[in-house]
C-alpha cells in the first residue's frame, strides 16, 4: 500500500535521511527503530506531508505522491504523535477537536460519529465536552487516536505513540492499536526508540542509524538475534528485560 | 550519612477530593531509612516517588505542605532547617540529577563555569583553582577532552554529554548522597547504559548513597540494591533488587507483566487492573 523509494531529506547542509526504501502492504505494520537523530521521525513526517522538501519516490497504492498533498490524501493517512497534550488544542473541547476532521473533509453526521469514535477507543461519552487538561495522559492519547481515525483513514503513522505514557497505560494503548487494526484492516507505520514496543506490533522492522536504513528484518529474526548489522545487534542487547516470574 | 524518614505526608492545597479546602495528598505516610546504599524508588507518574526524594533535601515545590514524624538528613531535621542549613546540604552534601540536562543547565554559562561555581561557593577556591578542579571533574565523569568540553555551552553538548556535565557539577561538593530523578529517561539506549554505569561506578568509588528514581523496573533491577515500589503516595512493596522478579504485590507484578517483551512475545498485553485496596494503609 505504501512504498518508499530512495527517500532523501536534507536540512540545509545536513543529510537527515539518506536513501531509505521500504514497502508496507495493506493491513500490515512496519516498524522503524533508531536512536534520536537517526532520521526515523523525519521519514514519518515526510510521509505525513509535514516536510515538503525531499527527494525520492513515495507511492500510495501505486500512485506517486507529490510533495504538496491534496486534501483527499489526509483522509487516507493520519498521524498520531508522541505527546497527546501537545497535539490536542488546549482550549477546545474534545467534541470540537473530533469534529474538525469531519468538517474539513465534508463528512456529515457529527452527532452520530463523535460518540461512536469515542466508543471505539473505549472512552466514556461523558468526556465529549471536556477539555484536554481534564483528561489523563492515556485518555488524551485515545482522543488523538480517535481524531486520527474519525475520517476513516486507511493508514496511521504512529510516532512514539506510547513513549510519554506510563507502562500500564502503554499496554492499554498497544492493545487498542492491535484491536483497531484487526477491526478496520488499518496499515500502520510505527516509529519508536523502544524495540520491544515495535516488536510487539510490527512483523517487519527497519533499523535506522544516521539517516540510513541499515537493516530490515522480521520480528522473529530480531527476537532470536539473527541480525546482520552491528547497530541492530547493539540495540537488541541494550533492551534490558527481567526474566518473567 | 543516614536518611531517616518516618510517616512523611506531602499535600497540596486546593481541590481535594470532596474534602472542602483540605489538602490533596501526594505522599501518604512514607517511612524509609537508608545509608550509603543504592536505593531505587519506582512507580508511575503521580506515585509520589520524586516528591519523597525531594523532601529529603527540602526541595518540594512551593505550596507543598510537608509533615513527618521524622525527616532527617544525617541527623539534621529538614522540616525545621533554616534556608542556610538547607543550602549547605543541597549542592554540597546531596546532589540532584534531573531527567533532562537541557533544562537543568544554565544555557548562558559554559559547562566549566557551571561546575566551577559550586566549587568557589562551597570550597572557597580561587577562580583559577576552581576552573582546574572543574576540568578534573569532567575527566572523572569520563569526558575525553575535558578542557574542550569545559569551554562549551549547553546547546553545544549532546544529551549524554550534558548529563555527564550535570553529574560533574553535582560531584563538585563531594556529596554523600546522589539523588538521580529519571537520569536517563531522555537519553538513547546506548547512552543510557553508559550514564548508569558511570553513576554506579562513582557511587562505589566515593562511597556515596544513591536514590535512583525511575519508572523503569527492569533498569532499576540492574542498578540498585533495594527497591521501594510506590503507588498512590504510599510504599506498597519493598524488596531487594535481585528479588524484583519474585515480587509479591499485585501492583509490582502488574507493572512487570504489562511490558511488551522481546524474549517472551505475547499476543495481548495483560492490563493492570487497579485495586482500590492498594491505596489503603
Amino acid at each position: 500500500m505504501i512504498t518508499v523509494e530512495t527517500l532523501a531529506v536534507r536540512f540545509g547542509g545536513f543529510s537527515a535521511v539518506k536513501g531509505v526504501s521500504f514497502t508496507v502492504g495493506k493491513g500490515e505494520s512496519f516498524g522503524i527503530v533508531g536512536e534520536s537523530g537517526s532520521g526515523k521521525s523525519t521519514v514519518l513526517r515526510v510521509l505525513a506531508g509535514l516536510i515538503r522538501d525531499w527527494q525520492g519516490r513515495i507511492l500510495l497504492d501505486g500512485a506517486e505522491l507529490a510533495p504538496q498533498r491534496a486534501r483527499p490524501f489526509f483522509r487516507r493517512l493520519q498521524m498520531v504523535f508522541q505527546d497527546p497534550y501537545g497535539s490536542l488544542h488546549p482550549r477546545q473541547t474534545i467534541d470540537r477537536q473530533l469534529a474538525e476532521p469531519l468538517i474539513v473533509h465534508d463528512i456529515g453526521g457529527l452527532d452520530a460519529r463523535i460518540p461512536r469514535a469515542l466508543d471505539e477507543v473505549a472512552l466514556p461519552p461523558s468526556l465529549r465536552f471536556r477539555y484536554p487538561h481534564q483528561l489523563s495522559g492515556g485518555q488524551r492519547q485515545r482522543v488523538a487516536i480517535a481524531r486520527a481515525l474519525i475520517a476513516g483513514p486507511d493508514a496511521l503513522l504512529l510516532d512514539e505513540p506510547t513513549s510519554a505514557l506510563d507502562v500500564s497505560v502503554q499496554a492499554e494503548i498497544l492493545n487498542l492499536l492491535a484491536d483497531l487494526q484487526a477491526a478496520r484492516g488499518l496499515t500502520y507505520i510505527l516509529v519508536s526508540h523502544n524495540l520491544a514496543v515495535v516488536a510487539h506490533l510490527c512483523p517487519m522492522i527497519g533499523v535506522m542509524q544516521a539517516g540510513e536504513l541499515v537493516e530490515t528484518l522480521s520480528v522473529g529474526d530480531l527476537r532470536k538475534r539473527r541480525m546482520v548489522h552491528p547497530h541492530t545487534a547493539s540495540l537488541r542487547e541494550l533492551a534490558v528485560e527481567l526474566e518473567p516470574h | 550519612m543516614r536518611i531517616e524518614i518516618e510517616d512523611l505526608h506531602i499535600g497540596f492545597p486546593g481541590h481535594g477530593s470532596g474534602t472542602g479546602g483540605g489538602l490533596r495528598p501526594a505522599v501518604r505516610g512514607v517511612s524509609l531509612s537508608m545509608g550509603a546504599e543504592k536505593l531505587a524508588i519506582v512507580g508511575e507518574s503521580g506515585s509520589g516517588k520524586s516528591l519523597t526524594a525531594r523532601a529529603i533535601i527540602g526541595l518540594t515545590p512551593r505550596g507543598a505542605v510537608v509533615r513527618a514524624r521524622k525527616l532527617l538528613f544525617d541527623g539534621i531535621d529538614i522540616a525545621s532547617a533554616t534556608p542556610r542549613t538547607l543550602g549547605a546540604i543541597r549542592g554540597k552534601r546531596a546532589g540532584l540529577i534531573l531527567q533532562d540536562p537541557k533544562f537543568a543547565l544554565n544555557p548562558v554559562m559554559t559547562a566549566g563555569a557551571q561546575i566551577a561555581e559550586p566549587l568557589r561557593r562551597h570550597k572557597g577556591l580561587s577562580r583559577r583553582a576552581a576552573r582546574e578542579a572543574a576540568i578534573d571533574l569532567l575527566a572523572q565523569v569520563q569526558i575525553r577532552e575535558p578542557a574542550a568540553v569545559a569551554a562549551r555551552y549547553p546547546h553545544e553538548l549532546s544529551g549524554g554529554m550534558g548529563q555527564r556535565v550535570m553529574i560533574a557539577m553535582m560531584l563538585a561538593g563531594d556529596p554523600e548522597l546522589l539523588i538521580a530523578d529519571e537520569p536517563t529517561s531522555a537519553l538513547d539506549a546506548t547512552v543510557q547504559a553508559d550514564i548508569l554505569r558511570l553513576i554506579e561506578d562513582l557511587v562505589a568509588r566515593r562511597g556515596m548513597g544513591l536514590i535512583l528514581i525511575s519508572h523503569d523496573l527492569p533498569l532499576v533491577a540492574h542498578f540498585s540494591d533495594r527497591v521501594l515500589v510506590m503507588y498512590g503516595g504510599r510504599i506498597v512493596e519493598e524488596l531487594a533488587a535481585a528479588e524484583l522478579v519474585r515480587s509479591q504485590h499485585p501492583y509490582t507484578r502488574g507493572l512487570l507483566a504489562c511490558l511488551p517483551s522481546l524474549d517472551h512475545p505475547r499476543g495481548r498485553l495483560p492490563v493492570l487492573v487497579r485495586d482500590p485496596s492498594w491505596a489503603e494503609p
